[in-house]
C-alpha cells in the first residue's frame, strides 16, 4: 500500500492544517516532519479536502510545506509482556529511557519502543489445527508474579486456524510464536506484542456482570460508607488542597486490586516522583513483592504537550482493559480527569467549535460517559470473572461542584467522594464529606446499619446547625446525645489517623467488628445526668475507642481493649 | 537571505498579519523596529504579535524573519543587570548577544526528578518555622492589591541563602521597580541577581515574555549547578496579558475571560521548578493578587492547583492560618528535634488565641487563660509574625521556647514533656 502523503498549510497552536491526496481515516495517526524530527499527531477532523491534525508535541518550528506522513492506523498502543513496573508519557513513551537517551529534558519527536526488548518462557496453549477467535490465549509467559497471557489480537475479524504454534521455550517478545490462518487463506503471525486502539473498548469477553463484589480500600469511610466496587466506578472532586491525590495514592498502595495503573493526568511531576520513589520501596500486602510490581504508572504531567494529556487517560483505561482480560482485578485512577476535560476545550476552541457551558465543548459529557463505561466487571470467555475499576479524580474550578465536568461524572459513576475544605482545613483525615457523598455500591458491612449510623450523623449535624443559634443551652439533653453520638461517629470510625500504622489501614475484618461495636453504642440510650456529664462521658468513650484503634487486631491487647470501651458505655445504658 | 516583506495586510491589537512564505511557527521577526512572534500561519498568511504592540505600526512597515525562535543571551555576564520583557537592557549596560538560548523550552523528564530535600533559609520565621520553603517548590503568594508583597518579595532576595536570584516583574509599577532594584543594590544582593522587568506602561506582549525568560535563564544557571530562586511578581497581571492577547486573537474565553489554557499557561511556567539530580536547583515564588480577595477568581484557583502550598499575605503579614508549605515535611524532621512538634504546638495556642480575641470583642469575660492566650498572641505577632524580623531558624525556634515560658506554664502547652525538659528556657519552672 501506498504511504498518504500531505503538507501543512497552517499551523495554530498545537492544531495543524494539512493538504493531502488519497484517503485519510479520521483519528488515524500522522507524522509531520519536521527537519530530522517526526511528530506524532492524530487527524480530528477533516474539512474541504483538509485534514486538521492536532500534534502531540510543541508545534514551534513547523512551517507551511512542511511534509506529512499519513500510517493509516489509528491512534494505538502496544500490548505485551513486560508494561508492568513501567512508567510511560501518555503516548506510552517509556520515560525513564528517554532520560537515558535524552538526558534532563523531553526530547520531542523520539518515540521509543515501550515493550523491553527481552526474552520470556513461553508456554503454549493452543494446538495446531485448535480454531482461534481475538482476545484468545495462545500461550503465557511469567511476568512478575503474573501469569501474562499472549492472546490473538483483539482487533482480529472472524474465526481462525492455528497453523503452527512453537513450543515451549524462551523466546524473544518480538519473535513469531504462532501463525493462524482464517478460510481466507490468509496467514497472520503473532508474536508476544500486537497493539490496540485506544479509542475502542475492548469487548472480547463473555458478558458483562453487575458489580457486586467490595474493591476493599482499608479506609473505614469509605468501605463501609461510601464503598467502591470492583469494575465500578467512583470521582473524588475537591478543591485544592483537600487531598485528592493523597487519598488517590493510598488507594494506589491498599487497594485489593491485581493491578493498579495509576494515570497521573495533568498535574504536578512532584506528585509522580513520590509514587516513583515510594512504591518500589514499599510492600505490596497481597503478595509481600514490592508494590511497584502490580503498577504501571502513565505519567503526563502539567507541563507536558496538551494533546498527549488526552490520550494519555485512553492509553491507560487500554492497558487496564488488557490485564483484565487476563483474568485480573484492575484499578485505573485517573488524577484528574479536569485536566483532561481541560485538554479537549483548548482543542475545541482551536477547532472554533460552538462552545457549551464555560466553553467547554458540547460533547464533553457523552466523552467523559464513554470513559467511564470502559469499567466493568465482565465474565471472560474461559468462565472466570475480571474488572476494571475507575477512580478519578476531579479538580472543579473555585472548589464548586456546579461546574460541567463534576456534573457530567456525577451522572456516570457509582460513587461520589466529594471532598470539602472545611474538613482538610480541620485536618480531619480522609476529608470526604459524609453526607455530601453517595454510592450505589454494597460494602464491607451491612448496608441497613449503615444507613441507620448515617441517619445519626444527618440528625447531629442538623442539631449542630441548630445549636449555633440556640447555644447549647437551648438544646434539650436528648438531642444533645444524639449530636455527641454524631460527633463520635465521625471521630472514631469516618476519620482515620494516617501517622498510626495501625489505624492507617484497617482491613474489613477489623471494619466489621469496629463498626459492630460502634452501632452498639450509637444505638444505645443512656442514662445522663446534664449537659457537662454528656460532654465527659462522650470524651472519654472517644477516647477509648481511639485506644481501640491503637491496637494489633486480635490480639490480647485488642479484646481487652474492646472490653473496655464495652464496659464504659455499658455502665451508663438505660435501663 | 533576509526577504522583507513591505505589505502588512491586518493589523489588530498587538497583531499583525502579513503575506509571506517558508515561514516557522513561533520563530522571531521583526516589524519596523520592534520584535514580534509568529503566532498562526494559514498558507500564506504569517500572524505576527508584535512585542511592542500595534500601536503606530504601518501597513508599509518592513516585516523581517529571523528565522530563528525568541531567544536570550546567557553568560555570567547577566548578573547584576536588569533587562525588560524583550531582553533589551533596561539599565545603561551594553545588550548581550553571546551564547543565545531559547526561551520556553522543553519540559523536565519526571523520570529524572528527585524528591526535594534540602530547605532555603530566608531568615524569616513565618517561613523557616511554620512553613519552610524547600529547593524546587513552587509557591504562590495569595495577596490582595496594596499588601507589601513586593516589600517581601524584596525581603526574601536579600536573606534567601541561595546562588542566583532571578526577579520577573509582570505589570510592576514603576516605582516598585525603582524600589526593588534600590533594595537590592543596597542590600549587595544585586550582584547575584537578573531582573526581567516589564512595567505597566511597557506592552502586554512583552508581560507575557517576562516568566519565559527568567525560567530559560533560571534553567541554564540551575545546570551550571547554581541553586537558583526565580521571585515572579505578579502572576495575575501575566494571566491577564495572557487573556488580552487571546481575546484579540478571537479565542473562545471559558471563565471571566480567561483563555481555556490558562491552567496549562500557567503550569507549563510553575513546572519549571525543579531539583536536579547532581546539579543545582529551581525554587519558584510568584506573587498571585486576588482581585476582590477572592480565592476562587480563575487565577488563584488554576494556581492553587499547580503549586505545592500556598503563602496568604494579609494585613502585613503572612497568616499562619491557610498558608501551607506542602513539602515542609521532606525537610523540618531535619532541621532540629523539636521544630515540628514546637511549629505545631505553637499555632495550636495561636489559633486559640483567635477564639479568646474573638470572645473579648464580643464583650465576655476574660478568664486568666484568656489573659495567658492574649499575651501570648501579642508577643506571637510582634516578635515572630512581623515581616522586618530576620532571625536564623534555630534562634526563631528559641525565641518560641522563650514566648511560651513568658506566658505559659510548661504542662498549658500541650507538647510532649521530654521536649519541654530539654527546651524549656526557665529550668525552674520544671520543677
Amino acid at each position: 500500500m501506498d504511504i498518504i502523503t500531505g503538507h501543512v498549510t497552517g499551523v495554530n497552536g498545537n492544531l495543524i492544517k494539512v493538504d493531502f491526496e488519497g484517503s485519510v481515516r479520521k483519528n488515524e495517526v500522522g507524522y509531520i516532519i519536521v527537519g530530522d524530527n517526526r511528530l506524532k499527531g492524530e487527524v480530528i477532523r477533516i474539512n474541504n479536502g483538509v485534514a486538521s491534525m492536532q500534534i502531540y508535541e510543541m508545534s514551534d518550528g513547523i512551517k507551511v510545506g512542511d511534509p506529512v506522513e499519513f500510517t493509516g492506523e489509528l491512534m494505538s498502543v502496544e500490548l505485551g509482556p513486560g508494561l508492568l513496573t513501567q512508567v510511560f508519557d501518555g503516548l506510552q513513551n517509556p520515560l525513564p529511557k528517554l532520560a537515558e537517551q535524552c538526558g534532563f529534558f523531553l526530547e520531542r519527536g523520539v518515540y521509543l519502543d515501550p515493550i523491553p526488548d527481552r526474552d520470556w518462557d513461553f508456554t503454549p496453549k493452543v494446538q495446531v489445527g485448535d480454531t482461534v477467535v481475538a482476545g484468545d490465549t495462545v500461550g503465557t509467559v511469567p511476568e512478575g508474579i503474573f501469569t501474562h497471557q499472549i492472546m490473538v489480537p483483539f482487533t482480529t475479524k472472524g474465526e481462525w486456524k492455528v497453523k503452527s504454534i512453537v513450543g515451549e521455550g524462551s523466546y524473544n517478545v518480538r519473535s513469531t510464536v504462532c501463525v493462524i490462518t482464517n478460510d481466507k487463506g490468509e496467514d497472520k503471525e503473532l508474536s508476544m506484542v500486537f497493539s490496540q486502539p485506544i479509542k475502542q473498548a475492548v469487548k472480547n469477553y463473555e458478558e458483562r456482570l453487575r458489580p457486586d463484589e467490595p474493591m476493599v480500600t482499608k479506609i473505614r469511610c469509605i468501605d463501609a460508607f461510601l464503598p467502591v466496587a470492583k469494575g465500578g466506578t467512583f470521582c473524588v472532586p475537591g478543591p485544592f488542597g483537600a487531598g485528592k491525590t493523597v487519598l488517590q495514592h493510598l488507594e494506589a498502595k491498599n487497594s485489593s486490586a491485581d493491578i493498579v495503573i495509576v494515570a497521573a493526568c495533568g498535574e504536578r511531576a512532584g506528585e509522580v516522583v513520590e509514587v516513583l520513589k515510594e512504591f518500589p520501596e514499599l510492600e505490596d500486602p497481597k503478595t509481600g513483592r514490592s508494590l511497584m510490581e502490580r503498577t504501571i504508572i502513565i505519567c503526563n504531567t502539567s507541563s507536558m504537550p496538551v494533546a498527549a494529556r488526552e490520550a494519555s487517560c485512553y492509553t491507560a483505561v487500554t492497558l487496564a482493559e488488557y490485564y483484565r482480560q487476563m483474568g485480573l482485578d484492575v484499578l485505573l485512577l485517573a488524577d484528574s480527569t479536569s485536566r483532561w476535560a481541560q485538554a479537549m476545550r483548548e482543542m475545541s476552541g482551536r477547532l472554533e467549535e460552538i462552545p457549551g457551558e464555560e466553553a467547554f465543548p458540547a460533547y464533553l459529557e457523552s466523552t467523559i460517559a464513554a470513559f467511564y463505561e470502559r469499567a466493568g466487571k465482565v465474565r471472560l470467555k474461559d468462565g472466570r470473572t475480571a474488572s476494571v475499576t475507575i477512580g478519578g479524580t476531579v479538580s472543579p474550578a473555585g472548589g464548586n461542584f456546579e461546574e460541567p465536568v463534576t456534573q457530567a461524572t456525577l451522572k456516570v459513576v457509582g460513587a461520589f467522594h466529594g471532598l470539602s475544605r472545611e474538613r482538610s482545613d480541620a485536618r480531619k483525615y480522609p476529608a470526604i464529606h459524609p453526607m455530601d457523598s453517595w454510592s450505589k455500591y454494597d460494602g464491607v458491612v451491612d448496608r441497613a446499619r449503615v444507613e441507620e449510623a448515617r441517619s445519626i450523623l444527618i440528625r447531629s449535624n442538623e442539631i449542630n446547625q441548630m445549636m449555633k443559634v440556640v447555644g447549647e443551652e437551648g438544646t434539650s439533653s436528648e438531642d444533645y446525645i444524639i449530636y455527641q453520638k454524631g460527633e463520635l461517629l465521625d471521630a472514631v470510625y469516618l476519620q482515620q489517623n494516617s501517622f498510626d500504622p495501625i489505624d492507617a489501614v484497617c482491613p474489613p475484618e477489623r471494619q466489621r467488628v469496629e463498626f459492630d461495636r460502634l452501632y452498639d453504642a450509637l444505638t444505645k440510650t443512656y442514662s445522663l445526668e446534664d449537659k457537662k456529664d454528656i460532654r465527659a462521658f462522650f470524651n472519654q468513650l472517644r477516647q477509648e475507642f481511639l485506644d481501640w484503634h491503637g491496637t494489633y487486631f486480635e490480639t490480647p491487647e485488642f479484646e481487652a481493649q474492646e472490653k473496655k470501651v464495652t464496659d464504659f458505655y455499658m455502665a451508663k445504658v438505660a435501663d | 537571505m533576509q526577504k522583507v516583506y513591505t505589505k502588512i495586510e491586518s493589523i489588530v491589537g498587538n497583531v499583525v498579519t502579513v503575506k509571506a512564505e517558508g515561514v516557522r511557527s513561533g520563530d522571531l521577526a521583526l516589524v519596523g523596529d520592534s520584535y514580534a512572534n509568529v503566532i498562526k500561519l494559514d498558507k500564506d498568511l504569517v500572524s505576527l504579535q508584535v512585542f511592542a504592540g500595534g500601536q503606530g505600526v504601518s501597513t508599509t512597515d518592513p516585516v523581517r524573519f529571523l528565522g530563528r525562535p525568541m531567544m536570550v543571551s546567557f553568560s555570567e555576564h547577566l548578573l547584576g543587570r536588569v533587562f525588560d520583557g524583550a531582553g533589551v537592557p533596561r539599565d545603561n549596560g551594553p545588550a548581550l548577544t553571546e551564547n543565545m538560548i531559547p526561551i520556553g523550552g522543553p519540559s523536565f523528564n519526571p523520570a529524572k526528578r528527585i524528591l526535594p530535600k534540602h530547605m532555603i533559609r530566608t531568615g524569616i520565621p513565618m517561613i523557616d518555622v511554620f512553613n519552610t520553603l524547600v529547593e524546587s517548590q513552587k509557591l504562590p503568594i495569595f495577596s490582595i492589591s496594596g499588601e507589601p508583597y513586593n516589600q517581601l518579595l524584596s525581603r526574601i532576595a536579600l536573606q534567601a541563602e541561595v546562588d542566583v536570584i532571578v526577579l520577573g516583574g509582570m505589570g510592576l509599577k514603576y516605582d516598585d521597580y525603582l524600589q526593588f532594584r534600590d533594595t537590592l543594590e543596597k542590600g549587595g544582593a544585586m550582584s547575584h541577581t537578573v531582573m526581567f522587568i516589564h512595567t505597566a506602561a511597557d506592552p502586554t506582549v512583552e508581560c507575557t515574555l517576562v516568566p519565559d525568560m527568567s525560567l530559560a535563564v533560571a534553567e541554564q544557571f540551575a545546570l551550571e549547578g547554581k541553586k537558583v530562586l526565580v521571585l515572579l511578581t505578579d502572576m495575575t497581571s501575566f494571566a491577564d496579558a495572557q487573556k488580552e492577547m487571546a481575546i484579540t486573537m478571537e479565542q473562545v474565553p471559558s471563565n471571566r475571560g480567561y483563555p481555556g489554557d490558562l491552567y496549562s499557561c500557567l503550569a507549563s511556567r510553575y513546572e519549571k521548578a525543579v531539583d536536579i539530580e547532581g546539579a543545582g536547583s529551581i525554587t519558584i515564588l510568584g506573587v498571585t493578587t486576588m482581585p476582590g480577595d477572592d480565592v476562587t477568581h480563575p487565577v488563584p484557583d488554576n494556581t492553587g492547583y499547580i503549586t505545592e502550598g500556598q503563602y496568604y499575605l494579609k494585613n502585613g503579614h503572612i497568616e499562619p492560618f491557610g498558608s501551607l508549605s506542602r513539602l515542609k515535611q521532606n525537610v523540618n524532621d531535619a532541621t532540629r528535634d523539636d521544630h515540628r512538634a514546637l511549629m505545631d504546638g505553637m499555632i495550636r495556642i495561636y489559633s486559640q488565641y483567635k477564639e479568646s480575641l474573638e470572645k473579648k470583642s464580643m464583650g465576655f469575660l476574660m478568664t486568666e487563660w484568656d489573659e495567658k492566650l492574649l499575651k501570648y498572641g501579642e508577643l506571637f505577632e510582634s516578635k515572630l509574625m512581623d515581616l522586618s524580623v530576620n532571625i536564623p531558624l534555630e534562634d526563631a525556634l528559641d525565641l518560641g521556647w522563650e514566648i511560651l515560658a513568658e506566658c505559659f506554664e510548661p504542662n498549658e502547652t500541650g507538647l510532649k514533656t521530654s521536649l519541654i525538659k530539654e527546651r524549656w528556657p526557665k529550668k525552674d519552672a520544671l520543677d
